[in-house]
């Protein structure tokens, strides 16, 4: 780093000497750089793969002494037998309609609030954002009993609406950064849209919604992760196998499959749940770092 | 807002003829057709924040309200509620086992400390032009959004005594590991661990994105001034991260405070010697497997004021600090 003096200090002939040691030290500091950066990029991945390799070893290889890293034949029948043996089908499609339910209509709500809160007149607004902003001091281990004794009085206990119908309501974290968003964008736009005689519908659904596009986007991704992978509320709620999510399933056979030591079964039921994110997130790679770093930027 | 307003005339949003008339009585703002649109604006824009408002009183405020004052009951959730003032959080002081799940949630904070200073390496060393550098993004952020669940499945496993990765792994430099997750020493170890693991990425990323900000003139000036690295390091690097480290910090503490499924799948009993059960896992077990709601819920609301309380405490800091720096 001391090395930006170098091109200041000599002038003409010498020159080239100074600057040719910079510039090995440098490759060489990259190249130690590089070889922690692998390393710790192992220790990164290796429990997914054993994971992996685990999912297709047999019984035997699982607790075999020394350890067997691949194994010598591929166990893909563990896969197939997960299909028909568990509920993690069931567990994928639930997963998938409380994801979808959630992000789809919950994202809607949001910016409808967003623009409102961003770029309309209204009375009390700042007191409605900030009493918004205030429901985020309250965890939610302190709201579940309540809310699950509002719920199990409307019957809605192992059902899956307990786990969509509060979130469809909207998330004040999406609305903020979708209002931060939106006070990029010049008020006149929409005073220029009004005169023209559009309707505040038209307003929203033609003209903010294009531009909020990207950052509705990125933070729609990350919410279907989260409602994905959430776990606290789907255990409260729902008992019978057929009408879990994809996370309780899973937790259920690691339980329940440990006794019988089917670690390879148990193991292919992670991969399975881990492999939609991980797609979704190699897919969606620039646009999810992109807006994690700007929501630690805005913090 | 006059003749314009039907939907159909305005969804063509015609150009040249229409706004002229319209631009008059909007700009003279006293006028009688700027109010009517004003209020028109009003009863759109809170229809349009009519649900999370909604969701809010529902589903937030409500609650509160009424976890406030079922903390002060008996109750099993469905019986009468039979009022007994504030019983519970004194017998909740006196719970040797709720005791030790709060020291227990805390003792796993010493996991951000660590995971922080690993990812600002990480995110220091990841500032360069070297080859490869978006994979390692991608590796170093898988955990991140893998399945918690999953995730603690798979760990469980690993850290089985005989058979796990990270025994084996230990063999390899001849060291014999514990059975981590038995062993009421190592399993608090293990947990932190594991939560390291899974969190680096995220720190990682946006250290990584508040470095890159950092203009490099600034480090050529002081390196001008024959600054070396770590005095760089800890005049301009650590400064400028601040924010980002601030952030971190509050929000893994608020999440640190609320750890529960990694507790509740790798250990379903709460670990030997309840050496890794977490307040919400013991509030969860009172209130869902015991029916003691009332308690529970006494026992969330204290861990919900702590998590306040901690949180205020670090802005206020936060903003004493700032202000030394600048």
């Amino acid at each position: 780093m001391t090395t930006t003096t170098a091109p200041a200090a000599p002038a003409t002939g010498s020159g080239t000497h100074p600057r040719l040691g910079r510039r090995a030290r440098s490759r060489l500091t990259d190249t130690v750089v590089w070889v922690i950066l692998a390393a710790g990029a192992i220790f990164m991945v290796a429990p997914l793969l054993w994971m992996f390799s685990t999912s297709i070893k047999t019984k035997l290889e699982v607790f075999a002494l020394p350890p067997v890293w691949i194994p010598d034949v591929p166990q893909w029948d563990t896969y197939v037998r997960m299909w028909s043996d568990s509920f993690v089908l069931d567990g994928i499609r639930n997963s998938l309609i409380v994801s979808l339910s959630v992000t789809v209509v919950g994202t809607f709500t949001c910016a409808l609030a967003a623009f409102a809160l961003a770029k309309m007149r209204m009375p009390f607004k700042n007191a409605i954002f900030i009493g918004l902003l205030s429901g985020i001091m309250i965890p939610f281990p302190t709201l579940m009993i309540p809310q699950f004794v509002m719920f199990s009085r409307l019957g809605w206990v192992d059902t899956l609406l307990p786990l969509i119908v509060p979130a469809i309501f909207g998330n004040i974290v999406m609305i903020f950064f979708l209002r931060q968003y939106l006070s990029s964008v010049p008020d006149s736009l929409v005073e220029a849209a009004k005169i023209d005689g559009a309707s505040y519908w038209q307003i929203f659904w033609r003209m903010i919604m294009p531009i909020i596009r990207p950052a509705v986007a990125a933070q729609f991704i990350l919410w279907f992760m989260a409602v994905w992978n959430d776990y606290l509320a789907p255990i409260l709620y729902l008992n019978t196998p057929e009408r879990q999510t994809l996370q309780v399933v899973i937790a259920n056979m690691n339980v329940q499959y440990a006794t019988q030591r089917d670690y390879p079964l148990i193991m292919a039921a992670s991969v399975v749940a881990l492999l939609p994110i991980l797609v979704v997130f190699l897919v969606f790679q620039r646009q999810i770092i992109e807006s994690v770093a700007l929501t630690g930027t805005k913090g | 807002m006059t003749s314009t307003a039907s939907p159909a005339t305005a969804g063509r949003r015609t150009p040249a003829p229409q706004p002229a008339p319209h631009t008059a009585p909007a700009s003279s703002r006293p006028g009688g057709g700027s109010s009517r649109l004003h209020r028109n604006e009003k009863k759109w824009a809170l229809l349009f924040v009519a649900a999370p408002v909604l969701g809010y009183l529902l589903f937030v405020l409500y609650p509160t309200l009424f976890a406030l004052y079922a903390s002060l009951t008996r109750w099993n959730g469905l019986g009468p509620m039979q009022f007994i003032g504030l019983d519970n959080y004194v017998a909740l002081l006196g719970d040797e086992r709720f005791r030790q799940a709060l020291f227990n949630t805390f003792f796993y904070m010493l996991g951000i400390p660590i995971g922080l200073a690993i990812s600002l390496a990480l995110a220091i060393a990841m500032n360069r032009k070297i080859v490869g550098l978006t994979a390692f993004r991608t590796i170093y952020y898988i955990p991140v959004i893998s399945s918690i669940a999953a995730v603690a499945i798979l760990w469980q496993w690993a850290y089985n005594g005989d058979f796990g990765l990270v025994n084996q792994f230990l063999a390899f430099f001849g060291i014999d590991g514990p059975n981590w997750l038995a062993d009421p020493t190592w399993s608090k170890p293990a947990i932190i661990l594991m939560m390291v693991w899974k969190g680096l990425g995220y720190s990682m990323l946006l250290y990584l994105a508040a470095i890159q900000s950092v203009p490099r003139s600034l480090y050529e000036a002081t390196a001008l001034d024959g600054a070396g690295a770590w005095r760089q390091f800890r005049a301009i690097t650590l400064p400028m991260v601040r924010p980002v480290t601030f952030f971190l910090v509050v929000t893994q503490v608020i999440g640190g405070a609320m750890i529960f499924t990694e507790i509740n799948i790798m250990t379903p009993t709460g670990g030997p010697e309840y050496s890794t059960a977490s307040a919400v896992f013991y509030i969860w077990k009172q209130a869902f497997q015991y029916r003691q709601m009332g308690y529970a819920t006494a026992g969330a609301i204290v861990l919900g004021v702590l998590i306040l309380i901690i949180t205020l405490v670090q802005f206020r800091l936060n903003r004493r600090n700032s202000f030394a720096i600048d």
